[in-house]
């Protein structure tokens, strides 16, 4: 395939998560095909049946290690790839799955599983930058596919990414919205959250949830004890930070402050 | 009030004819709304469009609308959005570069057809950041030509203050709650018990061109005194005050005082003051190239110097705690502001107090600093 040699080969890599992530890319739709023309899609199991062969110049990695085999198989991708962006809150930051961490593994597997001596699973979920050096880390659950194009867009020309790691609240100031927790008293996660989906929960006049994991220098200490005067208690204080970015140092700090 | 020797009374049907006036001379109007329980700016046609019966009750990271049970127009303070949405839009794009024959790149500079704005409601506090954003921004020598171009064609229906919020301290700045000077109209709503109305005076040939369209009757000394009354009583019930003393010499003889760890410790550094600020300015510029590498972009967004990247230079940031981020911005809102365009940077709207969502409160942080520095002169 002459035509197709000089391409950069981008692989798109799964491990511990719903896959919602790779659709980003899917989900491009009108400017899937200029994606396909740009790289050469050379491993891509959600949408082509190509194998591991060769090596990759990206590698977008999707999910968090949550198996002994995964954490060799992520070791072989490392090998194989040039530059390594990990997307989404799985692969950076462990997953909703990472609930497992704070608790016995053994507990989860008797409650869920009618015979667990068949589940063979590590006892935590942690992200890929624990397992191997990770090129670039693109946040969110799922991720953004404006910032997903972008993330490729800039690899393909070597320049950083347009990714700002400033709060949700700056977003919905550039938008125009009313805060949801200064007008309306609603808790919102906006102000320790990492920028990235154009402010999508307040827009609608929801609290954010936190999604894109922490932003630079968040203080979620003294957003903490406004959630606290908004009414919030401390298992509700909990839960709130212990989601899709549990695991994330300072959520995860954070909610371990509020444990009983 | 340096009116241009013209003022009338006019009722809520000449406000109306002043909203059809401004349409007319192809303005797009803009004031206080209703949306999402709050009062923002936004486009205006009809006298019902406004916030009829609203006012707002503000403290530290605390907004709510109320009915106030009468039927005025204006009884509110000013809410989340400020004018310099408009005169300094949140993201502009710059110029645009094309790949041409392979080798050459085209440069293109982003077409800004900046809209002619007409304020309606410009409270005497906005007028003052306003003036302030003319003297950084359209300085002779490094004039924004997108701030600029929408400023020059801008044509402001001021309003004197008839309510004060919980967060204003304008009085102790200085800057209001009477309008002095900079519209092209101001009014002044007067509402009494058999009559609602409003003084309205002129403040350039233009606005002089728009009275005189303008059904209404003559203003007599009793309309001068009422209005004088309304602004008199809004000035008593200021919510703040900014302690009265030499505010750059006590910040820039207290850079290492506590009073920053303290306020570190509450501030989220998430911008937000500085995204409602009147005055705030910052800008960062983004650049990005598309899928294929044939165009590149660059364009303008609001920034804020509570980011990291915002003093980000060769070797990392400059500013990494929330205690060089918070001092950075009051030290120089409120001292080196005065270094560099001759005037304080804050005008007492009270936005950073309302909107910051733990509630941290400038005029108090000063005052903390000031207590301090006071007991410390007396041991």
């Amino acid at each position: 395939m002459p035509a197709t040699d000089h391409k950069p080969r981008l692989g798109v890599w799964k491990f511990a998560s719903c896959d919602g992530c790779q659709l980003s890319l899917l989900d491009c739709e009108d400017e899937l095909l200029r994606v396909a023309d740009a790289v050469e899609i050379a491993y891509f199991p959600e949408a082509t049946r190509s194998h591991i062969r060769g090596t990759y110049d990206l590698s977008l990695v999707e999910g968090s290690i949550t198996t002994a085999h995964d954490a060799e198989r992520i070791q072989e991708v490392r090998r194989r790839s040039r530059t390594l962006v990990t997307i989404g809150a799985c692969a950076t930051a462990g997953g909703i799955q990472a609930l497992r961490n704070f608790a016995d593994i053994d507990d989860f597997l008797t409650a869920v599983y009618a015979h667990p001596e068949y589940i063979e699973t590590l006892s935590t979920s942690t992200p890929i930058s624990d397992h191997v050096a990770v090129d670039f880390e693109l946040r969110g659950c799922p991720i953004s596919k404006t910032q997903l194009l972008e993330v490729v867009s800039a690899f393909l020309r070597g320049r950083r990414p347009v990714t700002p790691a400033h709060s949700v609240c700056l977003d919905c100031k550039l938008k125009g919205n009313v805060c949801v927790t200064v007008a309306h008293g609603t808790p919102c996660l906006g102000p320790v959250t990492h920028s990235g989906c154009d402010a999508l929960c307040p827009s609608y006049n929801r609290g954010c949830y936190g999604c894109y994991g922490p932003k630079e220098n968040p203080n979620a200490a003294a957003l903490s004890e406004r959630l606290d005067q908004l009414g919030m208690n401390p298992s509700e204080r909990l839960r709130f930070y212990r989601t899709f970015n549990a695991w994330a140092d300072p959520f995860r700090e954070e909610s371990e402050r509020h444990e009983s | 009030m340096d009116d241009h020797g013209v003022s009338s009374v006019i009722t809520l049907d000449g406000l109306q004819c002043l909203l059809d006036a401004l349409a007319r001379r192809g303005y797009q109007v803009v004031g206080p709304r209703v949306r999402d329980q709050a009062i923002v700016y936004d486009e205006l046609a009809r006298v019902e469009d406004l916030p009829v019966g609203w006012t707002d009750e503000q403290d530290g990271g605390h907004y709510r609308l109320k009915q106030r049970g009468d039927h005025a127009l204006f009884g509110y303070a000013v809410g989340p959005h400020s004018w310099k949405r408009f005169l300094h839009p949140p993201r502009v794009g710059l110029w645009q570069a094309t790949v041409v024959n392979e080798d050459r790149l085209h440069f293109e500079p982003v077409r800004d057809d900046a809209p002619r704005y007409a304020f309606v409601g410009v409270r005497a506090c906005e007028l003052a950041a306003i003036a302030i954003q003319d003297r950084v921004l359209m300085d002779d020598n490094h004039a924004d030509p997108h701030y600029r171009s929408r400023r020059e064609q801008a044509f402001l229906v001021a309003l004197n203050c008839s309510e004060a919020g919980g967060t204003c301290f304008c009085d102790s700045m200085n800057t209001g709650p009477d309008v002095k000077t900079g519209y092209d109209l101001v009014l002044t709503e007067l509402l009494e018990e058999e009559s609602h109305g409003f003084l309205i005076q002129a403040g350039s040939d233009e606005g002089a061109d728009i009275l005189s369209e303008l059904p209404g009757t003559p203003a007599t000394g009793a309309h001068h005194r009422a209005a004088r009354e309304v602004v008199e009583r809004t000035r008593s019930n200021m919510g703040r005050s900014m302690p009265q003393t030499a505010i750059p010499a006590l910040l820039m003889d207290n850079l290492e005082h506590p009073r920053w760890d303290d306020v570190a410790e509450r501030c989220l550094s998430c911008a937000n003051c500085t995204m409602v600020c009147p005055t705030c300015f910052c800008t960062t510029v983004e650049d990005t190239s598309d899928l294929e590498g044939v165009t590149a972009e660059s364009s303008r967004r609001w920034d804020s110097c509570f980011n990291a990247d915002f003093s980000y230079i060769h070797g990392g940031s400059v500013r990494n705690s929330t205690r060089s981020r918070y001092r950075q911005w009051m030290t120089h809102k409120l001292a080196t502001w005065v270094d560099q365009f001759g005037t304080s940077g804050c005008v007492g709207c009270g936005r950073c107090i309302t909107w910051c969502p733990v509630g941290i409160d400038i005029t108090e942080e000063v005052r903390a600093i000031q207590g301090d520095s006071s007991q410390g002169e007396q041991t």
